[in-house]
């Protein structure tokens, strides 16, 4: 029962930060139809940021502060390096974008130094529930992953820059006709996901108090391999990929035969996903057209 | 000597020139000879790098995919290659037959590996395959680091029998003319040009009657079968292979090459793949500790500026003003006979009165028009 407990709860919160960094993602990959590998990266910047902004004194000051960095920073990243390329062949776009990562994490190395920095952002304890002892760093990272999500999907539901956003991941040309300014909602795609971003990067202090160059690096891959399993460009599907992905992570991490594997698990899962459905559980099929 | 004028030198001039490089440093060790073993291992390096950015240029270069595994296809080669190397030990010796065998092996079981990937992700949109083959290079990476110690040594890496160290790199730059001789003769065969076919428009390509995901296969295939290579031969330079060498970072140092060199540009992957492969190793001993990241961020430079000059729609105009062509031009251009240059203003310099100027204008202008498709042009003079 505790272990069952315990390892819900864990995964739940683990599959919120996933799919928090996978909704940024699927953003990004259905408005601007781009794979932006410095997303996970972003997440880095976000944790080194709470460091910096920490010495404030003031935790809430620090993450608002993080956040809107982590948000310009992104704007600045699709203003200088991917918005020239709009129009080129995709692997350009693609190979600038591991351009822009490998800086992120190079200059994070150079500023900060290669070793791990340690921030404490807030001690939340540990309190009983059921008789099971459960962190609440967890449970606080679990609601706001959740109120983050449900948030996000009224946003692009009710609101008018929301459904401009949808339009333009159905048809850039048409929407553009419509007179949606697209350059604008892609920037703003890239604000919201950079910020999402820096939240995970958050969650990630919360769970494991210590921050590299490199800590973005592997959430970021997961984070899209959780994003294909739900069907790129899906928001609904960014989530349930994220969950069913901590889930799978957190239960192979307690089976000490197979935990070394549990990366290798993960990658095999994408790769068996893609074979049998390669549109994810959630995303629609869409036919190439000339 | 009509038949040495119709020979295009051009496409020759690569294998030439790693031959000949090969045969000198060849004839030194061969008489006797002994090269400083530092020098020996640089040459090894380079030819393997040579080998990795040849390949990856196929994918990247001719087929418009990203492949972020190259690291991984090559890891499989270095341990299945150290591997077969441990086994055959007893029985071969530490003979050139026993690499050839392990380069085969090698080799192969990359190629397969390279089939079980590509089916998966080359079916859909390339931003997939990018992931996919990360993917794969972690699940390789992962693989062998968590191996039994028996098997391949786990998280200590595998140890391998070193074939005699004089001799490697001449079989490396062997190796190195085998990729060039598969991959240009590849790219100019009707399947190469189906491949660039399926880069420039893939539904064009489709509805022409080309099988995209034959083509893609066959092509990720061979990259990965020369990347397998390039492992075997890293087995054998060095006397451990551990998993911890063939990261994320690897593969990205070789798409550097590629991008370095142009983009579909073989001499160019070979010259950067040379290039950066020394500078690494100079570098490494300049910067040390935390400065090693220097050299990360100079990747990056080299990945986004480079991209973007090459690819951006808006630069078009500055690119056809300042690119290495048109610079090569205005150095050279001192050199030229200056009677052969073409336009107005090269006439002025040369002609020395005006009367002249204008004889030779009005002969210049109607001939050379005419020339080329009306055969009365006599008629004119």
């Amino acid at each position: 029962m505790e272990l069952v407990l315990s390892t819900l709860v864990n995964s739940l919160s683990l599959g919120g930060i996933y799919a928090m960094i996978a909704l940024g993602y699927t953003m990004v990959y259905g408005i601007a139809k781009m794979l932006n590998f410095a997303h996970g990266d972003i997440i880095m910047v976000g944790a080194y940021a709470i460091y910096v902004f920490m010495a404030l004194n003031n935790p809430i000051l620090a993450i608002l502060l993080s956040v809107l960095f982590c948000l310009l920073l992104g704007i600045t990243i699709e203003r200088v390096a991917y918005r020239p390329l709009r129009g080129a062949s995709p692997l350009a776009v693609l190979i600038t974008a591991i351009g822009v990562s490998y800086l992120l994490q190079s200059l994070a190395q150079i500023v900060f130094g290669s070793a791990s920095k340690m921030v404490t952002v807030y001690e939340f304890g540990a309190i009983k529930i059921f008789g099971v002892t459960l962190q609440v760093s967890t449970l606080v990272t679990m609601a706001v992953a959740i109120v983050v999500m449900i948030a996000l999907t009224l946003f692009v539901k009710l609101t008018r820059t929301g459904r401009a956003m949808i339009a333009v991941s159905e048809d850039r040309g048409a929407a553009q006709l419509m007179g949606i300014n697209v350059n604008r909602i892609i920037t703003i795609t890239f604000a919201i996901g950079s910020s999402l971003a820096a939240l995970a990067g958050l969650f990630y202090l919360l769970k494991a108090p210590s921050v590299s160059s490199t800590l973005g690096a592997m959430p970021g891959i997961k984070a899209f391999t959780a994003a294909v399993i739900g069907g790129i460009g899906s928001i609904p599907g960014a989530m349930l990929g994220g969950l069913l992905l901590g889930f799978v992570e957190c239960v192979a991490t307690k089976i000490t035969a197979i935990a070394p594997y549990t990366d290798a698990i993960e990658f095999s899962i994408l790769i068996i996903i893609l074979l049998v459905r390669p549109t994810g559980f959630l995303g629609k099929k869409r036919r190439e057209k000339v | 000597m009509n038949a040495l004028k119709n020979i295009r030198w051009r496409h020759y001039i690569n294998y030439i020139v790693i031959g000949i490089f090969t045969l000198v440093f060849a004839i030194i060790t061969l008489t006797g000879g002994r090269l400083d073993s530092s020098l020996l291992f640089m040459l090894e390096k380079v030819a393997i790098s040579i080998v990795l950015a040849v390949s990856l240029s196929i994918v990247v270069g001719f087929l418009g995919e990203l492949s972020l595994g190259h690291a991984g296809f090559m890891c499989v080669g270095a341990y299945i290659g150290g591997k077969v190397a441990a086994v055959l030990e007893p029985s071969l010796g530490n003979t050139a037959l026993n690499v050839l065998v392990c380069l085969v092996i090698g080799g192969v079981v990359a190629a397969l590996c390279g089939v079980i990937i590509g089916i998966p992700a080359l079916r859909l949109r390339g931003d997939y395959l990018a992931i996919v083959t990360l993917a794969f290079g972690e699940i390789v990476r992962s693989l062998f680091q968590n191996s039994s110690d028996e098997s391949f040594g786990g998280t200590i890496g595998l140890e391998t029998p070193r074939y005699t160290k004089q001799y490697l790199f001449i079989i490396a730059f062997l190796m190195v003319l085998l990729t060039l001789l598969v991959v240009q003769n590849f790219i100019r065969s009707k399947h190469g040009r189906a491949v660039t076919a399926i880069r420039d428009n893939e539904i064009a390509a489709r509805a022409s009657g080309i099988n995209v995901t034959k083509y893609k296969l066959l092509a990720f295939t061979i990259s990965a079968f020369f990347a397998g290579i390039a492992g075997v031969l890293y087995s054998f330079s060095n006397y451990r292979v551990q998993s911890a060498n063939f990261g994320y970072n690897y593969s990205i140092e070789i798409l550097v090459m590629v991008v370095l060199g142009g983009m579909g540009n073989i001499n160019g992957a070979i010259i950067s793949a040379a290039l950066i492969t020394y500078l690494d190793s100079k570098l490494a001993t300049v910067l040390t500790g935390d400065l090693a990241v220097l050299q990360n961020l100079i990747y990056a430079l080299i990945l986004i500026v480079i991209v973007i000059y090459n690819n951006a729609p808006g630069l078009k105009n500055f690119r056809d003003r300042y690119n290495l062509t048109v610079l090569l031009k205005k150095i050279f251009k001192h050199k030229e006979d200056p009677a052969r240059r073409t336009d107005d203003a090269a006439k002025w310099d040369v002609v020395p009165t005006k009367i002249e100027m204008n004889e030779i204008l009005s002969i210049d202008v109607k001939p050379q028009d005419l020339s080329s498709d009306k055969p009365t042009k006599g008629g004119d003079k």
